[in-house]
């Protein structure tokens, strides 16, 4: 507890995270106004009680597009991140565990792979399979397995002989028993600051991927997207420019802050 | 000596994968460039014909040595959609987005390591506390949004340039150069932000050791110890990190290009990507994947330069 105290990214971390959370889950469900309905006689209009954030060049709600742009790129975030744990534990449990020469070799494609600009993959991919939310997922988060296998297998490296590994074998567990019962649980802190982390370079990716407009594809709003929109308006409408851009950059900051918190606890 | 061999060879069986992967993978994507080139309406003959021409009736390990060695000899085929020679393309934009690359590592180095190290200095002030607040939230701004934030405050409230009219180093160098500041800042402010932080601990860390213990003993001052000792082993791990942002920054000049409107690989990239101009696709992202991993291979050479120690 003395731990958690002294830890304010931690803490500071998980506000932010939690306020994007609840705001993308808003946006799930209810927005003040459709997203994409637009209203000639609003265009560009200034922020209002009606329109807490204005209106965009097609006199839609700011506010409903910033909600849905969220929740959109954190489904794609969370997408991400799960193909990339689930795997990446898989293989660094395998490869960590066992070791030999699967391990040599899948570390070493592994490094090829990390030693890359993700976003230059990404776009590989994404020329090859077409643009599009669910496209843009399943690229970044095969693009996420490589760097959560390497963490991974480093923990289950670390604790293979560990006491508690060999007792438990001593008592006759399996292999797979060990691994995903005994093993596992104890790499959390590790695994939950890898998330966090992994996360931050999601919305990154998926955000730079829609500015370049070949992530997320209308009529799913994205935050990435609509910075690209509100680019051309900048100079009529700066104030849309500046509410997504810093949605995006508070996400990233509540999930670094996050991760460097969990980081610091473990 | 042996060392830089193995590297050597370790960097051209990565190239090797590499080019083999970008050829692999531009051929399984859906969509015929033939049917893209000549329409739906077509003949059989015509579309045959085209295939032939284009060479895309032979197997694909013909193609692909064939491919890397005109790739490495400058001949990278021709564009689908503009006809031009892939190689005469590049030529004009090779140059702005290592200029732009270049440019934004140099901020990166000229500001992290002079504000990194004072910050390690006065770790206990409030300023440097104040320092490392405003670098966690530069950090966490992508370098798109900051670029936007630039061209609204220097380009369209004080005017400092004007946002969109790139000049071409054949026009004015200086102009060029001038032009390419404001993308070069956008770049670098994040991963400078990084860079602070990471030397700041790497500082501090090294200065717990007990070599350093032993370098004040003896009388040092601690500039003298700063400097003479600990600066060069502090250094190890953010040139890792320096060589890995350098990689990413060539990637990550693609998008800047985009909000400036600079027409340099990044842009082409996009385009071609978006009509399915495969050659120039190809030849692109082959040669940002070269620049990368030339970059990786010359970080390993420097390693060994700072700390002999590394044999491996």
């Amino acid at each position: 507890m003395q731990k958690f105290k002294s830890n304010q990214k931690l803490y500071i971390g998980a506000f932010i995270t939690g306020i994007m959370l609840l705001l993308a889950l808003t946006g799930t469900v209810f927005t003040p106004y459709d997203p994409n309905a637009m209203d000639t006689t609003a265009k560009f209009g200034s922020i209002s009680l009606k329109h807490i954030m204005g209106c965009d060049n097609f006199g839609r709600d700011i506010f409903s597009r910033v909600l849905a742009g969220l929740s959109t790129t954190m489904s794609v975030a969370m997408g991400t991140v799960l193909i990339g744990i689930f795997f990446g534990t898989l293989i660094g449990a395998f490869t960590g565990y066992f070791g030999g020469m699967p391990d040599e070799i899948l570390m070493r494609i592994n490094d090829a792979v990390l030693a890359f600009p993700s976003l230059l993959l990404a776009l590989v991919f994404i020329s090859i399979m077409g643009p599009g939310k669910f496209n843009v997922t399943i690229a970044l988060g095969i693009l996420f397995i490589p760097g959560f296998a390497r963490i991974m297998r480093g923990e289950f490296l670390r604790c293979k002989n560990l006491d508690y590994v060999q007792s438990a074998r001593l008592m006759g567990a399996s292999d797979l028993r060990i691994m995903f019962v005994h093993i596992l649980p104890n790499t959390l802190q590790v695994m939950l600051s890898t998330v966090a982390i992994g996360f931050n370079n999601a919305v990154l990716a998926e955000a730079g991927m829609s500015f370049l407009g070949i992530g997320v594809q209308p009529p799913d709003s994205s935050l990435g997207r609509m910075l690209s929109e509100a680019q051309t308006y900048l100079f009529i409408k700066p104030g849309y420019a500046i509410v997504t851009g810093m949605t995006i950059a508070l996400l990233i900051l509540g999930f670094a802050m996050l991760s460097e918190g969990l980081e610091k606890n473990a | 000596m042996k060392y830089i061999g193995k590297k050597l060879a370790t960097m051209l069986i990565t190239v090797l994968i590499v080019t083999m992967l970008v050829f692999l993978a531009f051929r399984v994507i859906p969509g015929d460039p033939v049917s893209n080139m000549l329409g739906t309406s077509a003949t059989e003959e015509k579309v045959a014909n085209l295939r032939e021409q284009l060479g895309l009736n032979r197997p694909l390990p013909v193609r692909y040595i064939e491919w890397v060695r005109d790739f490495f000899f400058g001949d990278m085929g021709k564009s689908y959609t503009y006809g031009m020679s892939v190689k005469s393309m590049l030529a004009s934009k090779i140059p702005i987005t290592i200029t732009l690359t270049v440019m934004s590592f140099i901020l990166v180095v000229l500001i992290s390591i002079p504000l990194g190290i004072y910050c390690a200095k006065h770790e206990d002030k409030w300023y440097s506390k104040a320092i490392d607040v405003i670098n966690q939230i530069t950090m966490s701004v992508p370098s798109f949004f900051v670029g936007m934030i630039i061209t609204y405050i220097f380009g369209l409230v004080l005017r400092w340039f004007r946002p969109g009219a790139f000049v071409n180093y054949k026009t004015s160098v200086v102009g060029f150069l001038g032009y390419l500041i404001f993308p070069a800042i956008s770049i670098a402010l994040p991963k400078a932000a990084m860079t602070v932080k990471l030397l700041k601990s790497s500082v501090l860390k090294e200065g717990k050791l007990d070599y350093v213990r032993t370098a004040y003993s003896r009388g040092n001052s601690t500039d003298q110890v700063l400097y003479k000792h600990v600066f060069k082993n502090a250094l190890i791990p953010v040139i890792t990190f320096l060589g890995v942002t350098l990689a990413d920054m060539v990637a990550g000049s693609i998008i800047v290009e985009q909000v400036f409107s600079i027409p340099g690989l990044g842009r082409l990239l996009i385009t071609s990507i978006s009509t399915r101009d495969y050659p120039v696709a190809q030849a692109i992202i082959a040669i940002i994947a070269c620049i990368v991993i030339f970059i990786n291979f010359m970080v390993d050479i420097l390693y060994k330069v700072i700390d002999p120690r590394i044999s491996k």
